[in-house]
């Protein structure tokens, strides 16, 4: 079997197992262009691998747990995760271990080598797989190379590779990787040329940076641009960029640097260097027959190949686009940087500023008419917010995923979320509040009059301290009759708060908070210890910006959340003046600008939460263990208590399971009781599944139809090992509605 | 003799090529059957398996360790009227703990690589059923017993 091919050993027999970016390669290099020393591995030894020890099996466990079209993207991330880590820890097997180190170390003799994918599947489709696998540069030393290619391998079940694979109809469990091995050329300048600009077929595009080209291509550092004419052989334009930064390469891998002073003031290339470039491209789309996008360098004044691929024209809305979609699920540290910046800098301030004012307006004392116009001024405002959660909030949680890559790239753990543990304990405003409540049970706790007091629904007195503590809860997260933080009364009274602190008040054992030390400084310093020199502070930044991802993806809720109840607020004055206005003709013309500005407003929450589940199929189905995904280790075994809405939060009783669709910081104040969590939205990375983490309780997510097929009262575990739960006992006397409401006055 | 030999080298080949079996287990006489992945021993004193805790068949064998164990060598054909080999294991079952167990997971392993994730939870339990008689059966009828000298 030959795992290794030389370009000059390649005939078209080849092209399926080497991938069509090699078998350019191979066709260049014996036409006679200039391409860098160059060895292509085989699909065979990529299946050598994945057959060895039952791991094609093992993925393919990971992939099939729920199916492919049920996963939410979270969900495919943390298979992908998964999966990752395992070709990570695998070694290569014998014989194949031996035979790359020999022929790496023969042909290469210890030169640095970029290590590049090659994906046969891309011929099958006819689309373009560009930058949906990993390829790495200036890669050093033969473990290290061998670590890479198994890297390269592992991208094949990459979230935006699995996603593609599906969107274009190819079978995933049929794929296999080639990786192309190729001598780090060091040019001085690199970049990419259109043969023919794809919206002008009479012109060529050249694009060129100062150092490795991998600095344009993952678009760290700007190009210069050209614009040629094709026939002619003419420059047309030339649109210089600032010219700050390049790409060099480092002891490990390449670094952005800054670009020294005597190369920023003059072009990459002059336009003779285009005019060669241009010439380039020429021959290559001779030689395959159709347009090429090609990378170059230049290195001492010769100008190499890096590869050459035929340009995909696609129409806008199809493949194209999708493909950049999938390969934006992906940011970088400097977007990410960026992204932190706007956010604790700009955007959370903005929040509380106004939340403040929309809390501090006295909405009384408005005619109706202004009121309606205060209410679409709160709905405007309102969804501003909302959007740029989407926008900016959302994708900075994806810091979160770039460290834990980056954690588990160096540390190797058998976990691929111990990451997870540097992040958690960090301060989130749902702890904050989870804490404040901790404090009110222990006062309840002690003082025998006031839990009688509460207890049996009599008032108490506002001035003590606990009515104080009271109050300040109230002011800064709301009386959790609501579904965002901050609301108040929404269905309701303070009731559903004092009941679960009477709960907490009596199981005091839940409310020493479970949180256990997880070893995080160990952790810390065990991952640290893995960088030296400048790595060491990318790594230190990197975790700090995880830290702050992760605190924010639970802060954001809550303060998105304070700016909701202040609309609800408004609403709720509204339907309560429509109401005792109804009747009265003279305020007619006010009563409908209020009844329109309320249109299709609910008091509650609005649309930011999934629809509730309905269990309509009219199949009696009995569920005994539902798979779903591990997402906080640890078996637990008690009663559901199933929320299908926010007001059932508040009958939810210690050592009770919580099972719901999506846990949000909003909704998190009942974790301390609970005994295990259970949620039918995916992900490793959920609210409901950090919370869980940070109290030390078993967690299952992403359960299809959890909350239909659980009932309250079912006698359920929770394996958070293996991501099972189990019903052990089904409840017989099963509310058909959700549980009754007290509207009682408190 | 020599037919003892002969039907302990046919278990052993079953041992080695077929990954599942089929256990069977009772709840209050209700019989109840369950997919395993196994491992046998060379010498055919113990047939082992992994399972979560929670699940009916580590229930059914804790109340009542006695149970039997399917494994053959039907492909779902017709030739498997006379050409398959179905042996029915019988014995007791008990979880394993110690250095016994982690021998067990290594050779457990070895023949089921994949399930390591599975195997290795702290929520699975692994379970030896030391076997007292082997009920073989082949050319569709003809039926042999093998009796375990523990």
């Amino acid at each position: 079997m030959n795992w290794i091919l030389s370009p000059f050993e390649i005939s078209t027999d080849h092209r399926s197992r080497i991938g069509p970016k090699a078998y350019a390669l191979s066709l260049m290099a014996r036409e006679g262009f200039k391409i860098p020393d160059t060895l292509f591995l085989t699909v065979d030894a990529y299946n050598v691998f994945v057959n060895a020890a039952g791991l094609r099996e093992r993925i393919l466990l990971e992939l099939n747990r729920k199916r492919f079209k049920d996963m939410r993207w979270e969900e495919i991330w943390d298979c992908a995760t998964r999966i990752r880590n395992i070709f990570l820890k695998k070694q290569i097997p014998e014989p194949l271990n031996s035979y790359l180190t020999e022929k790496i170390n023969s042909c290469f003799s210890g030169k640095t080598l970029a290590v590049r994918s090659s994906a046969p599947d891309e011929d099958a489709s006819g689309s373009s797989f560009a930058g949906l696998h990993e390829s790495f540069i200036n890669v050093r030393g033969t473990s290290s190379i061998l670590d890479h290619i198994r890297r390269v391998w592992a991208s094949l079940w990459s979230d935006a590779a699995l996603l593609y694979r599906q969107e274009i109809g190819l079978d995933v469990e049929k794929s296999a990787m080639a990786v192309v091995l190729q001598e780090t050329v060091t040019g001085n300048r690199s970049g990419v040329v259109f043969s023919q600009n794809p919206n002008d077929e009479t012109q060529v595009i050249i694009e060129s940076v100062y150092g490795l080209n991998q600095g344009l291509v993952d678009g760290r550092v700007e190009p210069d641009r050209w614009v040629l004419d094709r026939d002619k052989k003419t420059v047309l334009s030339h649109t210089p960029a600032p010219r700050e930064h390049w790409m060099i390469p480092s002891e490990h891998g390449v670094e952005i640097a800054p670009l020294p002073e005597d190369l920023s003031g003059r072009p990459p290339l002059s336009n003779q260097d285009a005019l060669d470039i241009s010439e380039l491209a020429n021959r290559s789309e001779g030689l395959f027959k159709a347009p090429q996008d090609l990378e170059w360098t230049i290195k001492n004044d010769t100008l190499y190949v890096l590869q050459s691929r035929p340009i995909t024209t696609l129409s806008p809305g199809e493949t194209q686009d999708k493909r950049a979609w999938y390969l934006s699920l992906h940011r970088s540290v400097e977007n990410l940087k960026a992204l932190r910046a706007t956010i604790e800098e700009t955007l959370i301030p903005e929040m509380k500023k106004t939340a403040k004012e929309l809390s501090e307006q006295d909405i009384m004392v408005l005619s109706n008419g202004e009121l309606a116009d205060e209410v679409r001024r709160r709905r405007k405002i309102n969804q501003h917010w909302v959007n740029t959660y989407w926008e900016e909030f959302i994708p900075y949680a994806h810091g979160i995923r770039l460290f834990g890559q980056y954690y588990n790239d160096a540390v190797r753990p058998d976990d691929p979320y111990e990451f997870m543990n540097l992040l958690t304990q960090t301060k989130m405003a749902s702890l904050e509040r989870n804490q404040l409540m901790e404090d009110m049970a222990s006062m309840v706790r002690k003082d025998r009059q006031l839990f009688e007091r509460l207890n049996s629904e009599e008032a108490f007195d506002l001035n003590s301290e606990f009515g104080k503590k009271v109050d300040e809860f109230i002011e800064k997260f709301g009386d959790l009759s609501c579904a965002v933080t901050g609301g108040t009364e929404c269905a309701t009274d303070t009731r559903p708060l004092f009941k679960l602190l009477l709960e907490m008040a009596v199981n005091p054992s839940s409310l020493a908070s479970r949180k256990k030390p997880n070893g995080a400084r160990a952790l810390q310093q065990r991952f640290l210890e893995c960088f030296q020199g400048p790595k060491r502070k990318e790594a230190e930044e990197l975790l700090d910006l995880a830290r702050s991802s992760y605190r924010l993806r639970d802060d954001d809720n809550i303060y998105l959340g304070k700016i909701e109840a202040q609309l609800l607020r408004a609403v709720k004055e509204a339907k309560s003046r429509v109401e005792s206005f109804e009747h009265r003709e003279t305020r007619k013309i006010e009563l409908d600008d209020l009844k329109s500005a309320i249109q299709d407003l609910d008091d509650g929450t609005f649309n930011r939460k999934a629809s509730l589940q309905k269990n309509t199929n009219g199949i009696k189905v009995n569920p005994r263990q539902l798979v779903g995904q591990p997402a906080g280790p640890g078996l637990s075994k008690g009663m559901a208590r199933v929320v299908r809405q926010h007001l059932d939060l508040q009958d939810f009783k210690h050592s009770e399971i919580l099972v719901c669709d999506a846990v949000d910081p909003n909704t998190t104040f009942v974790i301390p009781l609970a005994a295990g969590v259970v949620e039918r939205r995916g992900g490793m990375l959920i609210h409901g599944a950090i919370i869980a983490r940070e109290y030390g309780l078993p967690c299952v997510t992403g359960i299809p139809d959890a909350t239909a097929l659980i009932h309250t009262g079912d006698e359920i575990t929770v394996d958070g090992y293996l991501g099972i739960v189990t019903i052990l006992k089904t409840c017989e006397k099963r509310p058909l509605l959700p549980n009754p409401i007290v509207r009682k006055k408190f | 003799m020599a037919q003892d030999q002969e039907i302990k080298d046919q278990i052993r080949e079953l041992f080695t090529h077929q990954k599942l079996g089929v256990l069977s287990t009772h709840h209050s006489g209700q019989p109840y059957a369950s997919l395993i992945a196994f491992v046998g021993n060379r010498d055919l004193k113990e047939i082992c398996f992994v399972t979560s805790r929670t699940t009916r068949k580590f229930a059914n064998l804790s109340a009542d360790p006695r149970v039997a164990i399917l494994i053959n060598s039907s492909l779902n054909m017709e030739s498997d009227f006379h050409e398959a080999v179905s042996v029915t294991a019988l014995g007791n079952a008990k979880e394993i703990h110690g250095s016994e167990k982690d021998e067990i997971l290594r050779l457990y392993l070895t023949k089921h690589p994949y399930l390591e994730a599975f195997a290795t939870s702290p929520t699975c339990a692994v379970v030896g059923v030391t076997i007292t008689t082997y009920v073989i059966v082949k050319n569709f009828q003809q039926v042999m017993e093998l009796h375990i000298d523990q």
